[in-house]
Order: C-alpha cells, then sequence, then structure tokens
C-alpha cells in the first residue's frame, strides 16, 4: 500500500457520468427492478405483520404491524443498498471492467466510487421510500407531516449502508465472498437491531452490542417519525449513521485504490 | 513535435522488477509499436504511462503534460483501446458512445455531431441499436476503437488491437487504423504479432524482462539483428540434414522439427536441399518475427 493510496478522497461532481450510467441501465429494467424492491419487504410487512401480528397484544405501545413498518423500511434500505453496492458493484468492476474502461478516460477511481456511493444511495432511497408509500396507502403511520421525515433518514441509511457494502467489494476476491458479509454481518445485526422486535427484548449484552450497530439507529430513527414522535436523541442516531458512512467512504476508496491502482 | 517521452521508467511489485529503466520518445503522427513477449512489462508500461500506476522512478510526459501529476488532464486528449474488451454489455452500440462521451464531459450536442461519423468509421451504421452480445469479436473490436475516439484525440493507445482476430477483421482492423494515422493521430501500439508491428509501424522498441533490448524502423532492426536470407528445413529428417549441413549457414537455429538456416546467400544451401531427397524447405527474406526471436528466444514465456 502506498503512502498516496491514504489521501482523503476528491469529491468533486465528476461522479456524476459514472451516477447516469447506472440510471441508464437502470431504466431498462426498473419495473422489476421496483417490483423487486417492494415483493420481498411486503411480504414480511404483511406476513409476520398480520400473521405474527395477531397473536401479538400492542408492540412499542402500537399494533405489531404498525411497529414491524419501520423496522421494513431500514431493513429494505439495507438490503438494497448492500445488493446493490456487492454484487452489481462487484459486477460492473471486476467482472464487465466497466471501471477500467472508466478509468482511461479523464476521471479518477474517487470519481466512480463517488458514484456508486450516491447511486447506490439513491436505489435504496427509492426501495425504503416504496415502503413508506406503501405505508402510507395502508395508514400504517401515525403522523402524515412526521412521516415525510423518514425520507432524509433513509437517504443516510441508504448511504451508511452503501459505504459499508463498497468495502465489502473493495476486499472480495469472487461474488463467493459475500456470503462472509451476510452471514457473518448482515442478517444478525438485522435480528439484533430491532427490525422485528424491541432491542429492550434482549438480553443486556446483546443491547449492548446492538447500540453498536448502524441498523439499530437506523430504527431508533425511522419508527418514532411513523408513530409520530420526534426520536430521542435523534442527533446521536443520525451521527452514528453518517459517523459509519463517512469512515466506511473512506476505507472504501483507500481499498479500491489499493487494489486498482497497482 | 514530441508527444510522448519517458526516461528511466521503472516499476517493481514485491520487490520484483517489471519494468527496468524503460525510455520511449513518440513523435507526432507516427505509428510506434512497443513488442515483447508475454511478461515482458508491456502492460505495466501502458499502465504507467497512463497514469494508472505510479512508476518507483523516471520521468514522464505525454502531450506536454506531466504523469502521473496531470495524467487526467492527458487522458483527456488520449484514446485507449485496451487488450480485453470492456464495452458495456447492458447498452447499445449506440448507448455505448454515448455514454463514454460523457466520461470525457463532452455534452449532449458534441456527442450527436460526432456519433454518425464514429459509428461510419466502425462500419456499425446499420447496427447502431444493436445489443453488444449480438456483435461479432471483429465489430467488438471496431466498436471498443471508435470509442476510443470520442473525444478526438491526438494520441491513441493500442494494447493488443487484433488478438483474437480472424484474418478479415484483422485488415478490417488495420485499414481503420491507417486511415487514422492519414489524419495525423499518433499511434501507440502494444502487439506481439511481428507482421502487425511491420506492417503499421514506422518504429519500434522491443522490450524484454523490462529493458528496451532493441530500437529502431523495422527495416533497419532486421538489418542490424540478423542475416537477411533464411531457409527454413521441416520434417523428420531436417535436424540430421542441419548437422550435416550446418557449415553452409552462418547461423543455424533448431525448434522441435524445424531447422532455421540464416545466411546472406542462399544458393549454396538450395542446391544442397534440392540434391537431397524428400526435403521440405522454404527460403523467404528475414523479417521481424527472426529478430524478434532472436533477441527474445524460443523458450516460452508464459
Amino acid at each position: 500500500m502506498r503512502r498516496g493510496h491514504f489521501r482523503l478522497p476528491l469529491v468533486t461532481l465528476r461522479f456524476l457520468p459514472v451516477w447516469r450510467r447506472n440510471f441508464l441501465v437502470w431504466k431498462k429494467l426498473a419495473i422489476p427492478s421496483v417490483l423487486g424492491n417492494l415483493a420481498d419487504p411486503m411480504l414480511y410487512l404483511f406476513g409476520l405483520g398480520y400473521g405474527l401480528g395477531s397473536l401479538l397484544h400492542k408492540v412499542g405501545g402500537g399494533s405489531y404491524i404498525v411497529f414491524l413498518a419501520g423496522g421494513m423500511i431500514c431493513y429494505s434500505t439495507l438490503n438494497s443498498a448492500t445488493f446493490e453496492t456487492l454484487y452489481s458493484g462487484f459486477s460492473r468492476m471486476h467482472v464487465q471492467r466497466t471501471w477500467d474502461a472508466i478509468l482511461n478516460a479523464p476521471m479518477a477511481l474517487d470519481d466512480i466510487v463517488l458514484g456508486e456511493l450516491v447511486w447506490s444511495a439513491a436505489k435504496s432511497l427509492l426501495s425504503g421510500f416504496a415502503i413508506l408509500l406503501v405505508i402510507w396507502v395502508f395508514h400504517l403511520d401515525r403522523s402524515w407531516p412526521m412521516s415525510v421525515l423518514v425520507i432524509p433518514a433513509v437517504m443516510l441509511i441508504g448511504l451508511c449502508f452503501s459505504a459499508m457494502g463498497l468495502v465489502v467489494t473493495a476486499l472480495s476476491p469472487s461474488y463467493d465472498f459475500f456470503m462472509y458479509y451476510f452471514t457473518l454481518a448482515v442478517t444478525p445485526m438485522v435480528l439484533l437491531s430491532g427490525v422485528f422486535y424491541p432491542v429492550a427484548q434482549l438480553p443486556p449484552l446483546f443491547q449492548h452490542l446492538a447500540a453498536l450497530l448502524p441498523l439499530t439507529h437506523a430504527v431508533f430513527l425511522v419508527r418514532p417519525l411513523l408513530m409520530g414522535q420526534w426520536p430521542a436523541q435523534a442527533v446521536l442516531h443520525a451521527g452514528v449513521l453518517a459517523s459509519y458512512a463517512v469512515v466506511s467512504y473512506y476505507v472504501a476508496v483507500v481499498l479500491f485504490r489499493r487494489r486498482l491502482l497497482q | 513535435m514530441r508527444v510522448l517521452s519517458a526516461q528511466g521508467l521503472r516499476k517493481s511489485y514485491g520487490g520484483t522488477p517489471v519494468v527496468s529503466g524503460v525510455n520511449l520518445e513518440i513523435e507526432a503522427g507516427e505509428c510506434f509499436g512497443l513488442l515483447g513477449p508475454n511478461g515482458a512489462g508491456k502492460t505495466t508500461t501502458l499502465r504507467c504511462l497512463l497514469g494508472l500506476t505510479e512508476p518507483d522512478g523516471g520521468e514522464v510526459s505525454i502531450l506536454g503534460f506531466p504523469i502521473p501529476g496531470s495524467a487526467r488532464r492527458a487522458r483527456a486528449r488520449i484514446g485507449v483501446v485496451p487488450q480485453m474488451d470492456n464495452l458495456d454489455p447492458d447498452f447499445t452500440v449506440r448507448e455505448n458512445l454515448v455514454v463514454y462521451a460523457r466520461y470525457f464531459g463532452l455534452d449532449q450536442g458534441a456527442v450527436d455531431a460526432r456519433l454518425p461519423g464514429l459509428l461510419e468509421f466502425a462500419g456499425l451504421a446499420h447496427r447502431a441499436d444493436a445489443k453488444i452480445q449480438t456483435l461479432s469479436g471483429g465489430m467488438k473490436r471496431r466498436l471498443t476503437l471508435a470509442r476510443a475516439l470520442v473525444n478526438d484525440p491526438d494520441l491513441l493507445f493500442l494494447d493488443e488491437p487484433t488478438t483474437g482476430l480472424d484474418p478479415q477483421a484483422r485488415h478490417v482492423m488495420w485499414e481503420g487504423l491507417r486511415r487514422l494515422l492519414n489524419q495525423g493521430k499518433t499511434i501507440f501500439l502494444t502487439t506481439h504479432f511481428m507482421d502487425e508491428a511491420e506492417r503499421l509501424c514506422d518504429r519500434l522498441s522491443i522490450l524484454d524482462q523490462g529493458r528496451i533490448i532493441a530500437a529502431g524502423t523495422p527495416a533497419a532492426l532486421i538489418e542490424r539483428h540478423i542475416e537477411p536470407l533464411v531457409v527454413e528445413i521441416y520434417g523428420e529428417q531436417a535436424r540430421t540434414w542441419g548437422e550435416a549441413n550446418g557449415h553452409l549457414c552462418e547461423r543455424m537455429e533448431t525448434a522441435g522439427e524445424t531447422v532455421f538456416c540464416y545466411t546472406h546467400g542462399d544458393e549454396a544451401v538450395l542446391e544442397r536441399l534440392r540434391g537431397a531427397q524428400g526435403m521440405r524447405y522454404l527460403n523467404r527474406p528475414a523479417n521481424l518475427e527472426d529478430v524478434f526471436l532472436r533477441l527474445t528466444g524460443r523458450e516460452l514465456r508464459d
């Protein structure tokens, strides 16, 4: 690793052509892509929400499906950001060699990584927003104006998990490597972060562990907004998500430089 | 005018030197060829020149821009045809050109103006809306070349541009490159097809184990490094024949069942061969491949 690899990422608008390239590809498959974004979390939301919810008394002060709705927005955003940066990002970088082609133009690797980050965040915003629409349509929220604030929260959550996904992609020798990230990071995080049940139900040790995970803070931010409450410690939760985003982004840029600019 | 200059370029990976003091100079409008066996350091040299890899030492300047310091500005005036096709499989022929032009900051108007010319150059005007997967290998290469021209570059880098193409497609590709040279473009080519280098290049450098071991025009290289005539003798008896008659050649090389006899005058050898029973042979002028094999040896390099 060279010392030059550690310099701060260049942030310029040159990332836009990379973003537009991905957008043009997405546009061709927009309908199945949006349906895919919706189907999985909706199955969980209504399946668990009504099925499991009918067995439960109040959860978090309301019906289970309302409780679950906030978790599902975060889960859906996480999923979309992770799949985009891992599988699609890896295809572009390693399999199709799209990044190599771009690097022969007057573009820097930093432009590409930023383009991928912002693209993936935008795509996951759409996923989170799609669930929000469903929530609005089925009146699963408790306050319309407050729930609009979920949108900027989802943006931050998308940036956070996209940046984390890029770190994994930068390290990955092949698609198989992603399984480690899902099994060792994503799935345990989803189960610990209060997506399906309140974190307070966990043994104290796991509660402490959960407090370190970005998804926990995402859920703490989104769920109250749907319930019509201003989240307690909103600045802390947003700060944790932003810190994960910034640190992961920096680490990803350094790792990509080491991988591709040798 | 000097388009490219590299002095003392060095690069090693994990303590193993890959490029060890390469000097290159390319003038405007010429076709320059960098030849070398696999692993000679061609790709690493190219990456250093494009500013994609920081060299350990040496000075590079392209079109007046210091590399890697101003590599992005230099690349704005460079076109690159990479060794492996990296066209965008999700796009049509036209979209590939349009999307690539955006990386150069070209606006839609400039792209629209250039598109018909580029499609015509690639011979793909009738396939503008075809998917990449439906194109033949030759079409893909021509599209990659057209893509490298979206910014109307002054200097083109081509990394083994005809590897994997059939003879027809190679000739079409060479025709395209000659048209570009006639337009005044400068071309930097790497290849290990000696006929390609001989046909296209004004000047060549041969790279081996990270060093330039010979440089000059194709004709000068042949004259300097090798006897002008070659007789190739084939078949089971070739080796025995060679052992008995080697003194007729100035220099003799044996590779498997073929004997290469290098000489200034091939009359004596040919006469002896005509007299022998059932010998298969071919006499021809020496070419760049003979020079290449003489300088880099006949052993496999991968």
